[in-house]
């Protein structure tokens, strides 16, 4: 993966989309904070770059409502190492948010679809949605 | 490992790293020790990649943000950090220093306004002694409505809600004049004492501003709430010695300034100092620690204590409690006192620390003075209809429910956290979504109990 390749991701989208990976992250298996970017660069193909300590405040709101717990154990590395889990009520919100993505993605595609119905081609242009 | 001149080692750096992000309030040190080991493994990773370290720690640093970015997250996210850094992270340039300035010129205009309009009445022959329910009925209009547009003016609210809230003045205004009540009668005093409560809701929303319906935003006006209150009593105190002190030279050169202290000092000292002390929360929050939790701290124990032997007294005697014609009013101010100390350290708990023995005590608190009030609430009702619906009994009745409901189904949360089956935030959020309700009920008091109850 090369840096430049990095496709610029408005700020408003990362934000909306952090709740849903880091829980769908975590529900795969406990993990930290590392692990979860790294996880977030593999399955994004490097697309999604997430500033590494934002994901920290985001954690940690996800934390005081209730859908995720944290505890700190020692790593192999022999250092502290503060892992999370997602709880039932963050499972329940996953599917939630699970539910409301496919809505909007259904829809994205519906309507990419009839624009490269139309004359114009497949390509959608500049300012397409203004 | 690559030494190289005279760059510092890596351990040197990372203590570097971390010195800087422990300046930072809003980041605490257990996400401190969360992000090093974030940085740690980036670092070992790109060593890894053939990176010399100095790279490497660069690099790692790069990835992890900017640390002002970063705090404001933080901040952000814990409220209740921010609330200590609001002052301090302000950019120190020469306009924040005009903004500051601008803002104690407000706080004090508002202040002498306030002096002014408790001193207007006198004009059309109203006395601070032979109208004394007049003054008692309005006072808080001759303060709130300027705090308020302090924080409207502060808070750059919006014209709309700052129409909106012009509203509960009116109201408050007609309501706390146009009945006839009797001089010095119940529902006099109970108007003077709950029309405050009703007006603080207004106050709440100009200070909350758009954060209002946020939890964090209620939360913040909690603690303004009682670091007011202190700042206020510190005033007053401070007040109390200059006066003393000026009598007592006066007294020397042969001059009284009883009447002078009685009528300008005292109502314009009392009206002002709610302005300076609000701007003095305000722009010192962060200088001096929260008063409010301290305090928490230290009687939270002793209530609980006091509250246990009573029970046990109760229990080990047999005896009833002995009801006279108010002692609801004084477990009435019992539950405000408890309920007090559970808000207020409610406002300066970590919400991510796991349960302590703190949590434990604040439980015992909460449920021995359910179970006092309740043994009290038994004796009255035993006696009700003896005593009979007065004004004051039927609003200390209903306080005593509200107080009730919240401190039962507070205790029940507390309790759900304890066990580890719900979120602390869970008990913040029914805490600040009641805040409303005390309001209206004040308000219910001014409005329709005078009528209810022929205005004795």
């Amino acid at each position: 993966m090369q840096l430049s390749d990095v496709m610029e991701i408005n700020k408003d989208l990362i934000a909306a989309s952090s709740t849903p990976i880091v829980l769908a992250i975590l529900a795969e298996e406990d993990s930290y904070g590392y692990a979860i970017l790294q996880r977030v660069r593999e399955v994004s193909g490097g697309r999604m770059e997430w500033t590494d300590g934002m994901l920290y405040p985001v954690l940690h709101r996800l934390e005081r409502l209730g859908h995720i717990e944290a505890r700190w154990e020692t790593a192999e590395t022999g250092r502290r190492r503060k892992y999370y889990r997602i709880t039932e009520q963050g499972e329940e919100r996953l599917v939630e948010e699970r539910r409301q993505w496919l809505a909007v993605d259904s829809t994205m595609r519906n309507i990419w679809n009839a624009l490269s119905g139309s004359a114009i081609g497949g390509i959608v242009p500049e300012g397409a949605g203004q | 490992m690559t030494a190289q001149g005279p760059a510092m080692s890596l351990e040197d750096q990372i203590d570097l790293w971390r010195s800087y992000l422990r300046r930072r309030q809003a980041i605490h040190q257990v996400d401190v020790e969360e992000l090093e080991d974030h940085l740690r493994e980036q670092i070992d990773v790109l060593v890894g990649a053939d990176l010399s370290t100095d790279e490497a720690f660069l690099v790692a640093v790069k990835r992890i943000g900017s640390l002002d970015v970063l705090s404001r997250e933080f901040a952000r996210e814990h409220a209740d950090r921010l609330w200590k850094q609001l002052v301090v992270a302000a950019p120190e340039s020469a306009e924040a220093t005009g903004v500051r300035r601008t803002d104690a010129v407000v706080a004090v205009g508002l202040a002498i306004a306030a002096a002014i309009a408790v001193k207007l009445p006198a004009l059309f022959g109203l006395d601070l002694d032979d109208d004394a329910g007049f003054y008692a009925r309005n006072a808080s209009l001759f303060v709130l409505p300027f705090l308020t547009l302090y924080f409207v003016w502060k808070r750059r609210l919006d014209r709309q809600i700052a129409r909106w809230l012009v509203l509960p003045f009116i109201a408050a205004g007609i309501f706390a004049n146009v009945y006839p009540f009797v001089s010095e009668g119940s529902s006099e005093v109970l108007t003077a004492l709950h029309l405050p409560i009703a007006l603080w809701l207004a106050v709440g929303i100009a200070y909350a501003g758009s954060r209002w319906g946020e939890v964090s935003g209620r939360m913040d006006f909690i603690r303004f709430s009682g670091e007011l209150f202190i700042y206020y009593v510190l005033i007053a105190l401070g007040g109390g010695v200059l006066t003393g002190v000026m009598a007592v030279i006066f007294q020397a050169i042969g001059i009284d300034i009883e009447r002078f202290f009685e009528s300008w000092m005292l109502p314009c000292g009392a009206v002002g100092a709610v302005l300076v002390a609000s701007w003095l929360v305000e722009a010192k929050q962060s200088v001096i620690e929260n008063m409010a939790p301290v305090l928490t701290r230290l009687f939270t124990p002793m209530f609980a204590a006091m509250l246990l032997a009573f029970l046990g007294a109760l229990v080990w005697t047999g005896r009833g409690i002995d009801i006279e014609r108010d002692a609801l009013i004084v477990f009435d101010l019992l539950l405000i006192v408890v309920l007090g100390l559970l808000l207020y350290s409610i406002s300066a708990r970590d919400q991510h620390a796991p349960a302590g023995p703190f949590d434990l005590l604040q439980v015992v608190l909460v449920v021995s003075a359910l179970l006092a009030n309740s043994v009290a609430l038994w004796a009255i009702a035993s006696r009700i209809n003896d005593f009979g619906f007065t004004p004051n009994r039927t609003a200390a009745l209903g306080v005593n429910v509200l107080l009730l409901v919240n401190l039962a189904w507070s205790a029940v949360l507390y309790v759900q956290f304890l066990r580890g089956r719900g979120t602390f935030a869970s008990l913040e959020q029914w805490q600040t979504r009641y805040i409303p309700l005390y309001a209206l009920w004040a308000a219910a008091i001014v409005v329709v109990f005078p009528p209810l109850f022929d205005y004795i």
